[in-house]
């Protein structure tokens, strides 16, 4: 309870506590998934949340079908790898040798082209994901009454987050990659295949971006175009002030923005809620200024071109 | 040397105004694709005097537009009809009205003030945190600017203001920013803005500041971008949402598909773009060339213009003009970059990019480092050619 406290100050009570902790647990999610590839490649993957979007279709379509949910889920999955490889070969792999500004704006030009072949796909409209409509209904635990899909975020997120750790400290796949993200050419003069680790965090990062999409698609069923558009725009921003080196502090910084960003809109009095974007990027420069190589990194700043 | 630049100024400007001629001869309805294509050159010269010169991405310029297009617009709309679509003004917003020139005098004060104030802390920052630092302006000024009901319209759309940009001003008004960003390019400071994009730390060495060449080059951005965002809202009505992330990916793409890093570049992105935009516009309502009739679905716009753009950046990253000023030495033979040598290329390529015209004479140079660099074949292309020396070398 010492913890609720200063909390109680705010305004905020267990209720939101959680819902910030469960919005937390799925930007650290996407965070991880941002940083495995940015570790690799240096590149920033603008596109992600289009990944999760076309995850979300999936499902939409998967329930709109009539599919058992085993086979939506795997679909989704199988969806989402496949654009994620199929981004990698197309845009990642031309583009590895430019410099990381030409490599952003290429992601920002998938992102964008993602998103409008899906509008003209799909429509502005929007199409509904129902099958796993039941984990949105709320258990009563003391006086909170918590989304099933918050626990199971919680819970997914941490189980997720244990296995890219095991992978990436017990596996040999894992010792290739963090080598490369620590220097990619001796990576490389020491034998480890290019193609094949990015090919792996690609891999992982598409992974975790169908996970987020399952679970996403749940606390917002009606998937639209702009899904998770400005989620990832809010994760890209919280990774960055995590501090982008670091795969640890890439997903803290993740985790600490969905958790802010979940207290604020808990804390802020009604008729000014509608600036939380302000409030949350103010407080992003705001960071930025303070610890420009990011809040927890370590060690000095170095300067980076973009 | 004057030549050159008469080349390099003369050809934006001549090729605007060749399109606004075209524009004159068009009919009613075609000519406002005309009068938008001269507006969102005005916006990408804008962006380029930031982002080409500096070699930063900015994702956002398009807050200054915005910050513009609402001061020109709040001050334009009559005063007898503030009331009904803008109710909760400030007082002295209320009771004044402006002309059309004052207003787009004021936009661009205003840009430049509000870049400024954003770039004193910004500025600071660079790399990725700079990118994601300027996307948070976007999202904190369209958020301000759609709830905040005080200074303008919120979220409904800029309706009433007197649409006088027609195709004379739009056409002026390129001309002028186009005048002004190669100004800039050409004076000293833009000069030590592009040594900073081309070698930070060779730089910095020099004694330059990146820090004070990046706000003069962001604060005379968002000024250009103000403007910009004047003559914007003088020609449409807006909202909040024309001027967030579709016109941002839509200008930063007429910039890169053109070349990031010259001011032809950027005009020839921004004409290109809109003019294959706007012939897609068309296709969307149902277009007839030469007996086929083409109807695409709407949305198809974006889509052509975002594959256009991903496709650049893999096949030619450096755009369509390759980043370079409109010479006319093009057309006489043109020096081959040697292949294979990855020291020569790195020489060739700094030596284009001009920023070798800060430094001393090659003979001089070369006895200082020690090394046998000769100036090479494209040295013709540096700015100060008699000048250019290699300090820059690894």
């Amino acid at each position: 309870m010492t913890a609720a406290l200063p909390l109680a100050v705010l305004g905020v009570d267990w209720q939101v506590l959680v819902d910030a902790i469960g919005l937390g647990a799925v930007y650290a999610l996407m965070a991880v998934g941002i940083g495995l590839v940015f570790g690799v490649l240096r590149l920033v993957n603008f596109a992600y949340g289009q990944l999760i979007m076309a995850g979300a279709y999936a499902l939409a379509f998967a329930s709109q079908w009539d599919w058992p949910l085993w086979s939506a889920v795997i679909f989704c999955f199988a969806v989402v790898i496949a654009l994620s490889l199929a981004m990698d070969r197309a845009v990642f792999r031309p583009l590895r040798t430019q410099s990381p500004a030409v490599m952003l704006v290429a992601t920002f030009a998938v992102a964008f082209l993602l998103q409008s072949i899906a509008l003209l796909a799909f429509g502005p409209l929007g199409k509904p994901a129902s099958s796993l409509g039941y984990l949105n209904r709320p258990v009563t635990i003391g006086s909170v009454d918590i989304r099933k899909i918050t626990i199971v975020a919680i819970i997914v997120a941490a189980v997720c987050l244990v296995a890219v750790v095991l992978l990436l400290e017990r596996t040999r796949v894992g010792l290739h990659m963090r080598a490369a993200s620590m220097d990619f050419r001796t990576a490389r003069l020491l034998g480890v295949n290019a193609n094949r680790v990015i090919g792996s965090a690609v891999l992982v990062s598409a992974l975790l971006a169908a996970t987020v999409s399952v679970i996403l698609t749940v606390q917002n069923p009606l998937v639209t175009p702009d899904f998770a558009l400005r989620d990832t725009i809010i994760v890209l921003a919280g990774v960055v002030v995590g501090g982008m080196n670091r795969l640890l502090s890439a997903t803290l910084g993740g985790f600490a923005i969905g958790f802010v960003s979940g207290l604020l809109g808990g804390a802020l009095p009604t008729d000014q809620s509608q600036y939380l974007p302000s409030f949350v990027f103010g407080l992003v420069i705001l960071v930025l200024l303070i610890r420009p190589a990011g809040l927890f990194a370590k060690g000095g700043t170095q300067v980076e071109r973009v | 040397m004057r030549s050159r630049g008469a080349v390099q100024l003369g050809g934006p400007l001549l090729l605007v105004a060749l399109a606004a001629l075209l524009g004159s001869f068009a009919s009613t309805s075609t000519e406002i694709y005309f009068v938008s294509a001269l507006v969102s050159v005005t916006i990408v010269v804008a962006l380029y005097v930031f982002v080409g010169n500096s070699g930063v991405v900015s994702f956002g310029h398009i807050s200054f537009v915005a910050v513009g297009a609402w001061a020109a617009g709040v001050l334009s709309v009559p005063v007898a009809e503030k009331p009904a679509i803008m109710p909760y003004l400030f007082p002295f917003l209320r009771d004044h009205t402006i002309g059309n020139i004052p207003s787009l005098a004021i936009a661009a004060g205003v840009g430049g003030v509000y870049a400024l104030l954003v770039g004193l802390p910004l500025m600071r920052l660079s790399g990725l945190a700079a990118g994601i630092a300027t996307f948070g302006v976007l999202e904190i000024t369209h958020n301000i600017l759609r709830y905040y009901e005080k200074i303008g319209p919120g979220s409904n759309t800029f309706s009433s203001v007197p649409e006088t940009t027609d195709l004379l001003q739009a056409a002026i008004g390129a001309m002028l920013v186009i005048g002004v960003a190669f100004g800039y390019q050409s004076s000293r400071f833009g000069r030590l803005l592009r040594a900073t994009r081309e070698d930070p730390a060779a730089a910095r060495a020099a004694g330059i500041s990146v820090y004070r060449q990046r706000l003069v080059a962001f604060t005379l951005s968002g000024l250009l971008a103000g403007f910009a965002g004047g003559l914007y809202v003088h020609l449409l009505p807006l909202n909040t949402e024309t001027m967030y992330l579709d016109l941002t990916f839509i200008t930063l793409a007429m910039l890169v598909i053109g070349g990031m890093t010259s001011l032809w570049g950027a005009v020839v992105g921004a004409l290109a773009v809109s003019g294959l935009d706007s012939l897609l516009a068309e296709a969307e309502n149902g277009l007839d060339i030469g007996g086929f009739a083409i109807d695409l679905p709407s949305g198809t716009r974006i889509v052509v213009v975002g594959a256009l753009m991903a496709l650049v950046l893999i096949l030619r990253p450096s755009g369509l003009t390759g980043g370079r000023e409109l010479s006319l030495d093009r057309w006489r033979r043109r020096p081959q970059i040697p292949q294979g040598d990855p020291h020569r290329e790195d020489l060739h390529r700094r030596l284009r990019s001009g920023w070798l015209a800060l430094c001393g004479e090659p003979r001089h140079a070369r006895r200082r480092r020690g090394v046998g660099v000769r100036p090479l074949p494209g040295a013709r292309r540096c700015d100060q050619p008699g000048r250019a020396a290699a300090l820059g070398g690894r």
